[in-house]
């Protein structure tokens, strides 16, 4: 690689000047919270020397407490899913509202495709269809949820791109909308005894291994293909995206698309995992995808912004969540210290951008 | 028509609305020519760079490129007829760096079956983009720098190399310098003499009088929306060309429309 110099006209630039990515700063940030839980256990008088990290207790062979590490991770994956897409949305300076009431949607109406004939050998109780919905192949649902996804990712794309409404705005209605359709679609009632290749989709640690396959390939995708180019560049300059010869309605329209398709399979997931679908899932998942994206270091006002920092973001809440259980203190706390590192992340964030350069 | 016209205008018009913008502008360049068009704010300058380069759709009146007759639906059309266009606002992504710049909207991909995901070859953007800047002489310490972390002069720069870079037919420049020190504004200067010693025709839209007796060969002179004048350098001065700009004097050719 001619990776030597970057320079042009004479001029040669000084690596050891070069910007520290602001990836890091969020991984520092992970380090940080998890010692100071580890030192909170070793502090704390009622926590009797146990390890938040480490594996204390003897019984296995790890240095590492492994079923804590797992739990982290378990319990963001599904948002996680949703933030992935959600990151993309925000890159182009817009915002999708609309994921976690699509999350609660498209698991009822994936997993009305997804459902068994017969449970412990009598007829499915919570039914929606008649027997020809009943133990179809596992891509039935997956196919319907997610087209179903990308229906209303294209509504949400057309409003924002073609008929220049405000992204808050159409996607606030989208919310409603989803929150409806999830509602109506079964009358309120929720949608159990999926199949078993249903079940398999979201069981143990599927869900994890689901949102780091989605965010390695969106990450490989934002960094090295032109879509990826082309979403930066709209955040960044859309009037220079445009002027570029980009189709940037177009290519809003694919970014709303994929960020719900990607909301609707973690809806798939989030039901297949607890092996029902209910009108209520999913609430405060927007926010929260939004939350994980902004620790990541994500620009609200577009152009800057990655995967890597997303899943470092949803590392971030799910150490915080577990951490604080960890110290036994109550979910009310969580809601407050999270609330707080959102905040402080984003003043950290200007403070640095406004230092530099 | 000669051989030698590389861009050629007749009755050039927009409309927005009931203002009048520009009216019937008959415009000639030849190949080996820098023409400025000078004007006050409103004379219709800038509109007349967007309806050449596609970026707003004429009212009226017909433009030809290098002897065909061409209609843009859009700047990306213009540009792939080969103009080249370094806007007043600067069309550069911010949080892009230089080579993504220089080639945004035309990537050099791998893999063009993917669609929307082919794979940008940054490699050879990169070495295309030192190419293209050491030919015109811009001087950037570091072309992965985003464009947030430069001078107002490296930006500019930037906008220019990146129609240098793409062996133009006509380069348009609106304002290079309009926001630029005396230092930037003299390197970019530079590389407008660079291009006119490779032969590569320009317009510069300026308000800069000293800057436009240095450069170019002829001068236009645009009023509410009216060519009034087109003068050579040789016959003209500051004072001459001020005058025609305020409406103290019209050209004989253009008598007929002033009022």
């Amino acid at each position: 690689m001619a990776d030597t110099s970057h320079g042009t006209g004479g001029l040669t630039f000084d690596k050891s000047k070069r910007s520290w990515p602001n990836e890091m700063n969020i991984f520092m940030a992970l380090i940080i919270i998890v010692v100071l839980f580890e030192v909170l256990g070793q502090v704390l008088p009622y926590m009797k020397g146990q390890s938040f990290l480490f594996d204390t207790r003897g019984n296995f062979d790890s240095i590492f407490n492994e079923a804590r590490l797992q739990i982290i991770i378990l319990q963001v994956a599904v948002i996680g899913i949703i933030a992935i897409g959600v990151t993309q949305v925000i890159i182009t300076a817009g915002i999708d509202l609309s994921s976690g009431p699509l999350v609660a949607a498209t698991a009822m109406i994936a997993m009305s495709f997804g459902q068994t004939e017969l449970v412990n050998g009598n007829p499915n109780p919570k039914a929606i269809f008649g027997l020809w919905a009943m133990d179809l192949p596992v891509i039935v649902p997956i196919v319907i949820g997610i087209s179903f996804g990308g229906l209303i990712g294209a509504i949400n794309g057309t409003f924002v791109a073609f008929l220049r409404i405000p992204p808050f705005i159409a996607t606030l209605g989208m919310f409603l909308i989803c929150r409806g359709i999830a509602l109506w679609w079964s009358s309120g009632r929720p949608v159990s005894f999926p199949t078993e290749s249903y079940k398999f989709i979201g069981s143990g640690m599927m869900p994890v291994v689901w949102f780091l396959l989605l965010a390695v390939i969106f990450h490989l995708i934002l960094r090295y293909t032109v879509y990826g180019k082309h979403t930066y560049a709209i955040g960044s300059n859309e009037e220079a995206a445009r002027m570029s010869g980009i189709n940037v309605k177009r290519h809003k329209v694919i970014v709303y698309m994929l960020a719900s398709m990607l909301a609707a399979f973690a809806g798939i997931v989030l039901s297949s995992k607890g092996a029902t679908a209910q009108a209520g899932m999913g609430e405060f998942y927007e926010l929260f995808a939004i939350a994980m994206a902004v620790i990541g270091g994500i620009s609200l006002t577009g152009g800057r912004g990655s995967i890597i920092g997303t899943v470092l973001g949803a590392m971030v809440i799910g150490v915080i969540r577990s951490g604080f259980t960890y110290i036994k203190l109550d979910g009310s706390y969580q809601l407050m210290a999270m609330g707080g590192i959102i905040i402080a992340a984003v003043v950290l964030d200007q403070y640095r951008q406004r230092n530099r350069a | 028509m000669s051989e030698q016209i590389v861009l050629k205008t007749e009755d050039l018009t927009k409309h927005y609305g009931g203002v009048h913008a520009l009216e019937g502008a008959n415009f000639e360049m030849r190949r080996d020519e820098h023409v400025a068009i000078m004007g006050d704010n409103g004379a219709g300058k800038s509109t007349f760079v967007r309806q050449i380069t596609g970026v707003e759709q004429r009212t009226r009146g017909n433009v030809w490129l290098n002897g065909e007759e061409v209609d843009f639906a859009g700047p990306l059309d213009a540009r792939e007829a080969g103009i080249e266009t370094v806007f007043q606002t600067l069309a550069l992504a911010d949080d892009l760096d230089v080579p993504d710049n220089l080639f945004l909207g035309r990537e050099k991909t791998y893999a063009d079956w993917l669609g929307p995901f082919r794979i940008l070859d940054y490699k050879a953007m990169r070495q295309a983009t030192i190419d293209g800047l050491n030919k015109t002489g811009v001087k950037i310490p570091n072309i992965r720098n985003t464009i947030r972390n430069m001078s107002g002069g490296q930006r500019q720069c930037v906008a220019i190399a990146r129609t240098a870079t793409f062996h133009s037919k006509l380069t348009i420049m609106d304002e290079p310098t309009a926001a630029l020190g005396v230092q930037e504004t003299a390197q970019v200067e530079a590389i407008i003499r660079t291009l006119k010693e490779q032969g590569e025709p320009l317009i510069l839209v300026s308000h800069n009088m000293r800057q436009v007796m240095d450069l170019v060969d002829r001068i236009v002179v645009f009023r509410r929306g009216r060519m009034v004048a087109n003068l050579k350098k040789e016959d003209t001065d500051g004072q001459d060309i001020v005058a025609y700009i305020t409406g103290a004097k019209t050209g004989e050719e253009f008598m007929e429309h002033a009022t």
